[in-house]
């Protein structure tokens, strides 16, 4: 049935993520990301047919539509130019349309662009915004998705200490990435414990920091992959699900958009196990909690046991497998590029290029975004081979 | 390339003040329910769902994630949303077919105009350091572009009076069209100026709406429709965002998309051109042929749902297919200030 041609990744790019980049504008932000996914491919913003832009909602910069303001800073004046605009999950879904544009045979080389610059905003406020006849979102996340955490906890019986292994796991893989905003080479379960409750059973500690960031990819189609003349990461799947936030029956702690994203993606693969297959994941875990909820979710584990597999330290760079080698959202936020950036961080596994947060012998990663409340899922499967 | 073609559109009735929420649903479910009885289709036939809409608009963040209340996305389904118009989430659902992981596509847009003050809003499009804060609004952008070409000679007050005198004679077989009727061009320009050299006529009304196109790919589509309207050209480009760093008389991504997607052959051209010169510069960036019909249904002129009319016109000219008044139809969206974006979307029966 499909006519869907191979596309790869090409070049990733990303910004030295802070709490405030108050040295560039949010063009400069981008072009920084932009610039340096198109010398990892190799190639000049004039090759490019077409770009895509992701960012989460516009009101937290307070600039309506940003990519027509961007559209000179990209050099996609004169080209063809898509906003996508998925929640949190909006980085993924940003690499996704990149990758369907390739993938439908219209174009052959995409930029794909993902930013936020939460220092120019108040996502508190943006977030808070309650007009007539809507739920309340809340005054941030860690309010919203609290509660389904707990659960989590009461449903799975897991110890409290779980939340805090990731935390000071993802902060010391931050340490080895260069660009992450939050890099806390000695961190420890001991020192995660001991940070304040925000939201419980939330620490300070175990919550994403607020980050000024971009991530760009370059996707190129066979031919371009071929040319490229170093190495490449293939997509061997993309898939992306959607339920309403609340409705009878939603269940926020193993939601079913999600675990059907996964088994369309797995299937998409040609993936019958894919805790074996896979040898590196970047999961989108904004607060420690969701690592082993995800995994469950994506059928790493069953439900009820990811936990354990935490627990284990299989997902410690050196574990059977690796759980955000890169740092993860919790050591870089820039919500609309944090899905993107899980996207690239995948591909950089693959490719060997993730320097000393490389997963030895990667071949095979999985990038995953999720994002409203739990009810958006974009991921995909690279590969160092084509299938 | 997979052949794809439009089966499907159904429009709301656009309305100055729609007492719907800013969230789409309301306007949205009727509609669908119109789309799914025209076609015979369900929710559950639909492979790929894609939206565009604006936060801005809705006046807050995530406006999108209630629409797809609208959807009834349970068992969940796979979408996708722009910021932008529907007619750039239609391309989307255009890929979508063309990789072959949907046959079947629903685009859908929503809007409600009247929540907010549209012109003051929209000044927030402009570059956030040096133009937004000075609050330059669309309508005075637009001013500005209009005061270029007729101080350059490109067109004149009267020419632009007779684009609004034709789209409200249009509009008028059109019953969900917003500003509708017969008036000659004397009278419109006896009107004041709201924004020298813009009067009333020469402005969208501000509107609030929602509309959806269904696509389906090859035999699905000659399944659900007697005479698809196959898509044969499907392109968009941008031009800068600097407003003084371009010719604000032409449109050079409007030229380019239409090139590209064959423009030139079309025998009605539904113009997404929310001011009367607008559709001059368009017109002329397109080279349609004179004779050519410019948007039969009164186009934006005369409703214009922000982040749905783009696609409405599509569907409009898809609607000359499907109902055999033309062999090829276009469908053109434009965004952002003084037409900096466009698409065409071009569309034969076969």
């Amino acid at each position: 049935m499909s006519g869907r041609r191979r596309a790869a990744v090409l070049g990733t790019g990303q910004t030295y993520h802070r709490s405030k980049r108050a040295d560039v504008s949010i063009a400069g932000l981008c072009k920084e990301a932009a610039d340096r996914a198109l010398a990892d491919a190799g190639m000049a913003a004039g090759q490019i047919d077409a770009v895509v832009v992701g960012k989460a909602p516009d009101l937290f910069e307070g600039v309506m539509m940003p990519e027509l303001y961007l559209a000179d800073a990209l050099g996609a004046v004169g080209k063809p130019l898509l906003r996508v605009h998925t929640a949190g999950s909006v980085g993924g879904a940003t690499g996704i349309v990149a990758a369907s544009l390739i993938q439908a045979g219209v174009h052959r080389r995409v930029l794909a662009v993902a930013f936020e610059k939460q220092s120019e905003s108040n996502a508190m406020w943006a977030l808070s915004i309650t007009p007539p006849f809507a739920m309340p979102v809340l005054a941030g996340a860690g309010g919203y998705f609290a509660p389904h955490i707990r659960s989590y906890i009461r449903r799975s019986g897991a110890p409290g200490h779980i939340g805090a292994m990731v935390a000071a796991k993802d902060r010391r893989n931050g340490a080895r990435n260069p660009y992450a905003h939050l890099r806390q080479a000695d961190m420890t379960v001991e020192k995660v414990l001991g940070s304040p409750m925000l939201w419980d059973p939330v620490r300070y500690d175990e919550t994403c920091p607020s980050s000024d960031g971009a991530c760009a990819v370059v996707l190129g189609d066979q031919a371009a992959a071929e040319a490229a003349g170093r190495p490449v990461a293939w997509i061997r799947a993309t898939a992306m699900r959607t339920e309403p936030t609340m409705f009878s029956g939603k269940d926020h702690v193993n939601p079913r958009a999600g675990a059907d994203a996964a088994a369309a993606l797995w299937r998409a693969a040609g993936m019958t196990s894919p805790r074996d297959q896979i040898d590196a994941a970047e999961i989108y875990v904004p607060f420690s909690w969701f690592e082993p909820m995800w995994l469950e979710n994506l059928g790493f584990a069953t439900p009820g046991q990811g936990w354990r597999m935490t627990e284990a330290g299989e997902t410690e760079i050196t574990g059977s497998m690796p759980v955000n080698p890169s740092g993860g959202v919790l050591s870089s936020n820039p919500i609309g590029a944090s899905g993107l950036l899980r996207f690239a961080e995948a591909a950089m596994q693959v490719m060997g290029k993730a320097g000393e947060h490389q997963v030895e012998g990667a071949r095979t990663a999985l990038g995953h975004a999720y994002g409203g409340g739990s009810q958006y899922f974009s991921m995909w499967v690279v590969a160092d081979r084509p299938d | 390339m997979t052949d794809v073609a439009v089966v499907g559109f159904v429009e709301a009735p656009n309305e100055r003040h729609s007492p719907a929420t800013t969230n789409g649903v309301e306007m949205l479910v009727p509609i669908f329910a119109e789309a799914f009885a025209a076609t015979g289709l369900t929710k559950n036939d639909i492979g790929f769902w894609c939206s565009g809409s604006s936060d801005y608009l809705a006046g807050r963040a995530f406006s999108f994630v209630s629409a797809v209340d609208a959807i009834g996305a349970f068992p969940p389904v796979m979408e996708s949303h722009v910021e932008m118009d529907a007619a750039w989430a239609l391309y989307e659902a255009w890929l979508k077919i063309l990789t072959g992981e949907a046959e079947i596509a629903l685009a859908y847009g929503f809007g409600k105009s009247s929540a907010g003050m549209l012109r003051r809003m929209l000044a927030l499009q402009l570059d956030p350091y040096l133009v937004a804060p000075l609050w330059p609004d669309s309508v005075a952008i637009a001013a500005l572009q209009a005061r270029l070409g007729i101080e350059s000679g490109a067109w004149s007050q009267h020419e632009m009076a007779r684009v609004a005198v034709r789209s409200r004679a249009s509009s008028t077989t059109n019953s969900r069209a917003l500003v509708s009727g017969d008036q000659s061009v004397e009278e419109l320009l006896a009107k004041p100026y709201i924004a020298d050299p813009l009067r009333a006529h020469d402005c969208a009304p501000v509107t609030d709406g929602a509309a959806v196109v269904i696509l389906a790919s090859g035999d699905r589509a000659l399944d659900l429709c007697e005479r698809p309207a196959w898509i044969t050209g499907f392109e968009h480009r941008i031009d800068s965002g600097s407003l003084g760093a371009r010719d604000l008389t032409a449109a050079p991504s409007a030229t380019a998309a239409g090139e590209a997607a064959g423009a030139s052959r079309a025998q009605v051209a539904e113009l997404h051109a929310p001011f009367t010169h607008q559709e001059i510069i368009l017109a002329r960036a397109l080279g349609l042929r004179d004779s050519l019909a410019v948007s039969p249904s009164g186009g934006a002129l005369c409703a214009n749902p922000m982040f749905s009319a783009g696609l409405a016109r599509i569907g409009w000219a898809a609607r000359a297919i499907m109902s055999g008044r033309a062999d090829v139809a276009l469908g053109h969206a434009t965004s952002g200030p003084a037409l900096q974006q466009n698409l065409v979307c071009v569309m034969e029966a076969l």
